[in-house]
């Protein structure tokens, strides 16, 4: 019987790769993993962006409109509502001159979630790596 | 004996890494470890059965289902297939087809587990 933590790491931008979808892919498939379990154990995700992986998590994303398909906001947003929790490192935003307010932070147009992004330092970040069972990067 | 699951997401033409990713679980069972891959994004290319061997690109068919026939388990990424044409017909004999929860249920006993790749 097992809770196991997983951190997906993205480092790569959103749409120039599929690596950063199938980060959030992955991530939210945790909820049904269940089905090939013994009983009792889990997998307990967190996602950070971290480096370009950042540039993901910007806010209103055209995807659908653009290219017709879905945004990685909306996969951001996917995961919030199912209490996955989403990290965004504080000093690679500053490094790309993105502020809070211009990150993905709720849920709030999909019904509202009950867990809200997180604006992390890289301390924090490294501290999680360290105690977690598997990481994946993406 | 530990087990080591590989998810790969690299494509088959294009860059060494899949190629990469057989010869270490080669290397891994030839150990006596238990080996798990995972193939999904581009890596799903091997989710094709009767791939031609030419000399200038990767042929990884003849490992995999020597690997197949030792004892590894592989599954291709089931929407990630569909999503490029390859269907349940095309798999290769002994390769599984499932959503990534099978992945992120290998987690829970695997010893390591390593990404490889992606474009």
């Amino acid at each position: 019987m097992a809770a196991v933590r997983l951190l997906f790491i993205v480092q790569r931008p959103p749409y120039k790769s599929e690596n950063p979808r199938l980060a959030l892919t992955h991530a939210l498939a945790s909820q049904t993993a269940e089905i090939y379990m013994d009983d009792g154990d889990s997998v307990v995700p967190t996602v950070v962006f971290v480096g370009d992986g950042v540039l993901n998590a910007v806010k209103s994303q055209q995807a659908m409109k653009t290219y017709g398909v879905t945004s990685t906001e909306s996969h951001i947003k996917g995961c919030l509502m199912t209490d996955v929790p989403i990290w965004v490192c504080k000093e690679d935003m500053e490094r790309l001159g993105l502020k809070e307010d211009q990150i993905v932070s709720d849920a709030e147009d999909m019904g509202g979630a009950e867990i809200s992004t997180k604006f992390v330092s890289f301390a924090d970040i490294q501290k999680e790596m360290e105690s977690v069972k598997h990481l994946l990067f993406f | 004996m530990a087990e080591l699951t590989i998810g790969v997401f690299s494509s088959l033409v294009g860059s060494m890494s899949l190629d990469f990713s057989f010869r270490l679980a080669d290397a891994a069972m030839a150990k006596g470890h238990k080996v798990n891959m995972w193939l999904s994004g581009n890596a799903v290319m091997m989710a094709k059965k009767g791939q031609k061997a030419f000399k200038d690109y990767s042929h990884n068919e003849k490992k995999m289902m020597e690997l197949i026939g030792k004892g590894m388990e592989i599954t291709v990424c089931e929407a990630c297939a569909e999503a490029r044409g390859y269907h349940k017909e095309d798999v290769p004999q002994g390769m599984k087809r499932a959503s990534m929860d099978w992945y992120l249920a290998k987690t829970v006993k695997t010893d390591r587990l390593l990404h490889i790749g992606g474009e």
